[in-house]
């Protein structure tokens, strides 16, 4: 069966790519990175510049679902870096045992304090749900406001995706006990629950729905990208929940320097000038170009929330049942 | 000779269904009662599989009667048209109906530009519609083949005694439709019931959650193989209940010869009712051809200028369903041989072999194949031969229904004269058995090629992330929200589906001795 399916597979796949001499660096990484406004072509441009190998990446999915695709390939897998987790995922991620400590010691511009082994940090920002004042003149300004009025929500799915997770955590961290009633209140707002943040933000700009789960950076896209400043990103009283996205090397990586070589690339500060206006998110270390302007014209929450990653990983279970149930309704 | 390549084949099957199942059965987490989520992915299914083949048979039945008696330019388009969503890929359906019916398609802005807020296509309305797309042209086949089988006679006889269309009703079409209805109904949710891509995007949510797509969420989201594989033993049950259901249920025969004639019936040549059939059959022509005019319409453009890695995803899925088509092949004409000339019993057997295989749904076979694989080999590195395999596996009820009719005519015909020519082994299958089965063989090779094309099943669970398919590519294109590209991806993927269809049937057909 095993030699059948192989000789079956060789006939049918096509050979690489002929006379691929350079070592190659495979990360994997969520669809929006490689995206070409992502900060994905710009990285690999740079980088490739200084290691004189292939930087390729793969996108398979939104984070949560990156973590859930090194576990499917195990030890056989090709990826040397996995870059798209975030600190809800991370104590899940390292019981896996797939993964391997970096040895770095950075000092972070991060909003909590990060000393993780395994994995390093290289952006930040706030979950927000944001929306077109041309479309939506008066925004709910808490997460309760939101769930009794009848605009229309896209968010993303927790189990996929790392800011659908993000909102399971930021309704459970605000309000504890009254989480479940919340969702249940949501659910009748809820359009649609998409595998991935691309899908969610792309049916919002096409009018499926007023708001979409997203983050409080988004607006800086519009207004930098495309000089638009009708997308705004909802405040809300309760406060918002945080995420620290991240990347770590594989145990199972065949070009250990080379991913340690891309770890220290990106706490660089090319890879950090790159993040505020490719990946919309808040630098990890910031860079000396410091911030565009128009980033200071985004909200600032009145309160940071965040579970530490232990927390995160037992509160999802709870959290993730009432959801489900919430929404299987 | 035939004897060991149709054990080997009928293994090969039986490993495909029973084995994926024991391998599933083995590593299904049964300690935990099912949860909340679970239950309503159980009940969606039934609900949505229930709705969309009772809508689909219902609306069937003026379908069918009007094309049964009516003449009217393209009429054979329109019955060639019914046939076409057994080649059409799922995905691309998808994309003409979103297109078509979703918030911010053509129905969609319609109603806005008269100030309404168009609803939204997600969740259980949605799923059912994409199945009634899919399946309405079904029954309508199923139905429209009952109604052509009742006898002229009974039909000259009726207007002699002065029958209006109410008393041909009573005395005529209800007693057919009562034989019709029920194998029609069990066939349509048969094939809802392991819906697994339309609710993947149609679905909007845990509450629009079908168990395929569970089983494919537990494994994919959250690799919690356990829990996908208890999913995939309730899938699995379903299944077999279902199709002992069909089994014992009259299942409507063939796959529509001589739907080429209209009945001449003297009770409908009344205007109204020349009105009504004229209304129905335009509306149903409207919801086939809409959602495909429109993928052909957006993707026109954008096929010529399509990323190169789709035109790669695009030749991998050809070498697929190539692949594919051989090893149908190498599996459908073993039995067909075997069937052909052995008892009553044993063809029973390979025939209860390829139901199996309906039985089997792709996600619980891709999850056994998984863990079956696991220990041995990359699965991913086995993707596309395991895609081609398990095509050629669905494939094979349709290929021996079409194929073993053929090989028993040419045995019954000229198997004695070829016995006393000593022509046996592969000379006979060479000189007399493919010559005479070369029309049912194309058109089975066909519908392997097309089904393997643009499958979204398999490959889903365990594709390569930088090697897709071109359904598969077509999927991601449309999460990372790439609509433009995605829409010529689908007009690609659903030309390349009609071609290798198309040169497959054709090639049988120029070929053929008979």
């Amino acid at each position: 069966m095993k030699l059948f399916l192989s000789a079956l597979s060789l006939s049918i796949g096509f050979a690489a790519a002929a006379g691929a001499q350079q070592s190659v660096l495979t990360v994997y990484t969520y669809d929006s990175f490689v995206a070409e406004w992502g900060p994905g072509p710009a990285v690999e441009a740079a980088f490739e510049e200084t290691c004189g190998c292939d930087l390729q990446f793969v996108a398979a999915g939104d984070g949560a679902a990156l973590l859930a695709r090194i576990q499917l390939e195990g030890k056989r897998t090709d990826a040397d870096i996995v870059l798209g987790l975030d600190s809800n995922l991370t104590a899940r991620a390292a019981a896996t045992g797939l993964l391997t400590p970096h040895n770095r010691h950075d000092e972070w511009d991060l909003p909590v304090r990060w000393d993780d082994p395994l994995f390093v940090p290289y952006d930040w920002g706030f979950f927000a749900f944001v929306y077109d004042e041309t479309r939506t003149a008066e925004p709910p300004g808490s997460m309760e406001a939101l769930a009794r009025s009848d605009i229309r929500v896209v968010i993303q799915d927790p189990r996929s995706s790392t800011p659908g997770l993000g909102l399971l955590l930021w309704v459970k961290h605000a309000y504890g006990e009254r989480a479940k009633s919340i969702w249940q209140e949501l659910a009748d707002n809820v359009v649609t629950v998409t595998p991935g943040w691309s899908e969610a933000y792309g049916m919002f700009l096409d009018g499926h729905a007023e708001m979409v789960l997203s983050y409080t950076t988004s607006p800086a896209y519009h207004m930098i990208a495309e000089g638009d400043r009708t997308k705004r990103a909802a405040a809300f009283a309760e406060g918002h929940y945080m995420q620290v996205e991240v990347a770590a090397r594989l145990a199972a990586s065949d070009q250990p320097e080379l991913a340690d070589m891309f770890l220290e690339f990106m706490a660089g500060d090319v890879f950090q000038g790159l993040i505020p206006t490719t990946n919309w998110m808040y630098p990890a270390k910031m860079p000396a170009s410091g911030l565009p302007v128009e980033f200071g014209e985004l909200v600032q929450p009145s309160k940071a929330l965040l579970y530490s990653s232990d927390d995160a990983a037992s509160v999802r279970d709870v959290a993730l049942a009432e959801w489900l149930e919430a929404l299987s309704q | 000779m035939t004897r060991v390549a149709s054990a080997a084949s009928l293994a090969l099957v039986l490993f495909l269904s029973v084995g994926t199942f024991v391998a599933v059965s083995l590593r299904a987490d049964t300690s935990l009662a099912l949860g909340t989520s679970d239950w309503a992915a159980i009940r969606f299914t039934f609900v949505q599989a229930a709705l969309s083949s009772a809508i689909s048979c219902l609306l069937a039945v003026p379908v069918a009667r009007a094309v049964a008696r009516r003449n009217f330019p393209g009429r054979s388009l329109l019955i060639t048209l019914l046939g076409a969503p057994f080649i059409l890929p799922t995905i691309v359906a998808i994309v003409g109906i979103l297109a078509v019916f979703g918030s911010t398609g053509l129905l969609g802005s319609l109603v806005r530009a008269v100030g309404i807020r168009a609803p939204e296509i997600y969740g259980l309305h949605g799923v059912v519609l994409a199945h009634v797309f899919f399946n309405l042209p079904l029954a309508t086949r199923f139905v429209l083949q009952g109604w052509l089988a009742v006898p002229s006679e009974r039909l000259r006889t009726a207007a002699a005694l002065g029958f209006g269309p109410r008393e041909v009703f009573t005395h005529i079409e209800r007693p057919m439709l009562r034989s019709v209805l029920p194998g029609a109904l069990v066939v349509v949710f048969l094939v809802c019931l392991s819906s697994f891509a339309v609710a993947l995007i149609m679905g909007g949510g845990p509450r629009a959650t079908t168990i395929e797509l569970a089983i494919y969420q537990a494994f994919m989201f959250e690799f919690d193989v356990g829990r996908a594989a208890r999913l995939a033993l309730i899938q699995f049950m379903l299944g077999i209940c279902a199709g002992i259901v069909a089994w014992r249920v009259a299942l409507p025969t063939g796959f529509g010869a001589g739907l080429d004639r209209p009945a001449e019936r003297w009770d409908a040549r009344r205007p109204g009712l020349r009105l009504a059939d004229g209304l129905v059959i335009t509306a149903v022509s409207l919801f086939l051809l809409l959602p495909l005019g429109t993928v052909l319409i957006e993707g026109f453009g954008e096929m010529f200028r399509l990323p190169s890695s789709v035109y790669f995803a695009a030749a991998r899925s050809l070498a697929v369903a190539l692949a594919s088509v051989l090893l149908m092949l190498a599996l459908a004409l073993p039995i067909a041989l075997a069937v052909s000339r052995t008892s009553q019993r044993q063809a029973l057997l390979a025939e209860g072999a390829g139901l199996l295989m309906i039985a089997a749904s792709p996600m619980v076979v891709g999850l056994g194949l998984y863990i079956i694989l696991f220990p041995l080999v990359d699965p991913i590195s086995v993707a596309l031969a395991v895609t081609a395999l398990v095509n050629a596996g669905t494939s094979l009820p349709f290929a021996l229904r079409a194929i073993i009719p053929a090989v028993r005519d040419a045995e019954v015909n000229f198997g004695s004269l070829a016995d006393s020519l000593g022509l046996n082994g592969a000379a006979r299958v060479r000189l007399l058995i493919l010559p005479r089965t070369m029309r049912p063989l194309g058109f089975a090779m066909g519908i392997t090629a097309a089904l393997s094309m643009g499958d979204l099943g398999v490959i889903a669970l365990f594709g390569s992330t930088d090697a897709p398919t071109l359904p598969l590519m077509l999927y991601r294109l449309m999460g990372a929200y790439r609509m433009e590209q995605a829409s010529g991806a689908a007009l690609l993927l659903v030309l390349l589906s009609i071609l290798v269809f198309w040169t497959f049937d054709r090639g049988g057909r120029i070929n053929s001795a008979s």
